[in-house]
């Protein structure tokens, strides 16, 4: 299959690889997909007290798209606050990687793996605030 | 050393020079009909059509009157397995193949599956129709084949055992190691089994099925047996009499030969008949219409001499190869597994699974290299090969395969970029791997939910 400019120039140069700190309260933590289905997406979102993303990782198990998706949406969530973050959607990410349709899919794990960090940040800091 | 690399002598071959210059001449000055009887033109393109079918003969220790020449071994398997099936419906309408065979066998034998399934849905809708004095559609008859109970129906159940001109199939497993289970294959067999059709060496993990005692049983049982043998002939010996079979498919451009080109093995002793799937001029004895392809022919005539003359060195030569790719790439990665016997295999196939990287996303990052993933990710489905699958590789190991095809034009230089190039890209993807850090850190990914879609 033939992949866009874009598509190539992520994966070769894929953008935030790395893990951060789980354990960190302020980390989310999102991992979506499976190995069976062939791709697994972890993102980790680094999330101030005041809902801004500082920092944004990821691991990507999949197809060259599963890996440019992840690494764009960790290039696009930087910066943002967390309301603005849940409000990318696949269609985004699959329009300005020019995805074909069998790959509509990855851009899918993109937005999930987004609002799956987002989720975790959120249940980290409701047990915090039980707990104080 | 020039880039890219053809690694996929499986999919396709590229075409010897030598084969190329034997054709030359039938696509220029020599274009006669082979079935002009009349003419200087047509004798010269039948004796060149008869010197190709002894050279395709000669490399399989066949007759040339044991040879049919096809548009490639796809119609050659069509030929074989609706040529039984369609000849012999009076004696029986079973089929038994294995799980891990081409597309052009599985999906033949489907196909039968459905024109038998449709037959009998026919007979079921007449059957009705009578017990019940009114039309019956197809949409309940479901329904109503209980309601009647026809399946305890004797005038419907001796119909059904009529020829129908499909054919019951059975789908054999394969072992871990790719193989056949001979004692499972004995037990498949029923007295309605007209037709084994094993292939002698599978195209995604080069595995190849002992022919020979699959031959010796079917011949003992009475039963046809048809060899896919496209991905092993010209590779390594094969020869009809040794390997009993009555029918092997052959392809040209998997030797070195053109594309488009390829034959069928009908035996003459004892005679197996087929009916032909193409009809018209009555070419290559009844059992394939159609104009032959002279220049083409000429040249699988060619490369089939060539791989009979240069069989022995090359298999030494691809194996040693393989074997450099193999312990190049081992001895450097960790969580590497090789699909399918090693022992049993072609000597220029490796196909093996990156435990942690996707296929894909591997051959991306090796796009100087021509292989191919084991992965379906590159077409509609996402279902990895069914291949792998039937031998029981995890489904994500099956995810993270590659498989390399050497032949005879690669050379050690270009295995051994090769090795350098899946070291260091392999790493490179792992280091991106949340699975391989999980592994790594000790979780047992079995262990994790994870999220279907």
């Amino acid at each position: 299959m033939a992949y866009s400019d874009k598509v190539i120039e992520h994966y070769e140069n894929p953008r935030n690889v790395g893990t951060l700190d789980k354990a960190d309260p302020n980390v989310g933590t999102g991992l979506v997909g499976a190995p069976a289905c062939g791709d697994v997406m972890r993102l980790q979102l680094k999330i101030s007290d005041d809902g801004i993303i500082e920092d944004a990782k990821f691991k990507t198990f999949g197809c060259g798209s599963a890996i440019a998706s992840s690494s764009l949406v960790t290039e696009w969530v930087k910066g943002k606050t967390v309301d603005q973050a849940m409000t990318i959607s696949n269609k985004d990410v699959a329009r300005e990687l020019a995805l074909p349709p069998v790959k509509i899919h990855c851009s899918v794990l993109a937005e999930d793996a987004i609002k799956a960090a987002i989720e975790d940040f959120k249940k980290k800091r409701e047990a915090r605030q039980q707990k104080a | 050393m020039k880039l890219p690399i053809y690694m996929d002598n499986h999919a396709t071959t590229p075409l010897d020079p030598r084969v190329l210059e034997a054709m030359l001449p039938y696509l220029q000055e020599d274009f006669g009909n082979a079935a002009s009887r009349n003419h200087a033109f047509g004798w010269k393109a039948e004796a060149a059509v008869e010197q190709a079918r002894k050279q395709v003969a000669a490399l399989i220790g066949a007759s040339d009157k044991e040879i049919v020449f096809t548009s490639g071994a796809t119609e050659s398997d069509n030929l074989a397995i609706k040529g039984v099936v369609e000849f012999y419906k009076d004696k029986g309408d079973h089929i038994i193949t294995l799980k891990t065979e081409h597309k052009a066998v599985l999906d033949t034998c489907k196909r039968l599956e459905r024109v038998r399934q449709e037959r009998l849905d026919e007979l079921r809708q007449m059957r009705l129709s009578q017990l019940t004095g009114t039309p019956v559609s197809r949409d309940n008859l479901a329904e109503l084949s209980i309601k009647h109970d026809l399946d305890n129906d004797p005038v419907y159940r001796q119909w059904a055992e009529l020829p129908t001109g499909g054919a019951r199939v059975t789908y054999l497993d394969v072992e871990k190691d790719g193989r056949i289970d001979l004692k499972k294959l004995e037990a498949a067999m029923t007295d309605k089994t007209i037709l084994v059709s094993i292939m002698f060496a599978n195209n995604e993990i080069g595995t190849v099925q002992p022919v020979a005692e699959i031959g010796k049983l079917c011949r003992q049982k009475g039963i046809l047996f048809h060899c896919d043998a496209v991905q092993g002939i010209g590779k390594v010996p094969f020869h009809v009499e040794e390997m009993n079979v009555d029918l092997a498919s052959i392809s040209a451009h998997k030797m070195y030969g053109p594309k488009g080109v390829g034959a069928l093995y009908v035996r003459r002793k004892p005679r197996v008949r087929i009916a032909p799937i193409i009809d018209g001029g009555g070419h290559e004895r009844g059992m394939r219409s159609g104009t032959l392809n002279v220049s083409a022919i000429v040249g699988f005539g060619k490369a089939a001499e060539i791989a009979r003359q240069e069989m022995a060195d090359e298999s030494a030569r691809l194996f040693r190869l393989r074997e450099r790719l193999r312990k190049g790439i081992m001895d450097q990665l960790d969580m590497v597994t090789v699909n399918g016997s090693l022992e049993h295999r072609l000597p220029g196939s490796l196909n093996i699974s990156f435990a942690y990287v996707e296929g894909e996303a591997l051959m991306m990052a090796i796009k100087d290299v021509a292989v191919s993933s084991g992965s379906a990710c590159t077409s509609a489905s996402l279902e990895p090969s069914y291949v792998l699958r039937a031998c029981g590789v995890d489904e994500e190991l099956a995810h993270s395969s590659i498989r390399f095809g050497l032949g005879r034009f690669n050379t050690e230089e270009e295995v051994d970029y090769v090795i350098k190039l899946m070291v260091d890209k392999v790493n490179r993807l792992r280091e991106m791997s949340p699975l391989y850090e999980m592994a790594k850190e000790g979780i047992d990914l079995k262990s994790i939910e994870w999220t279907a879609h």
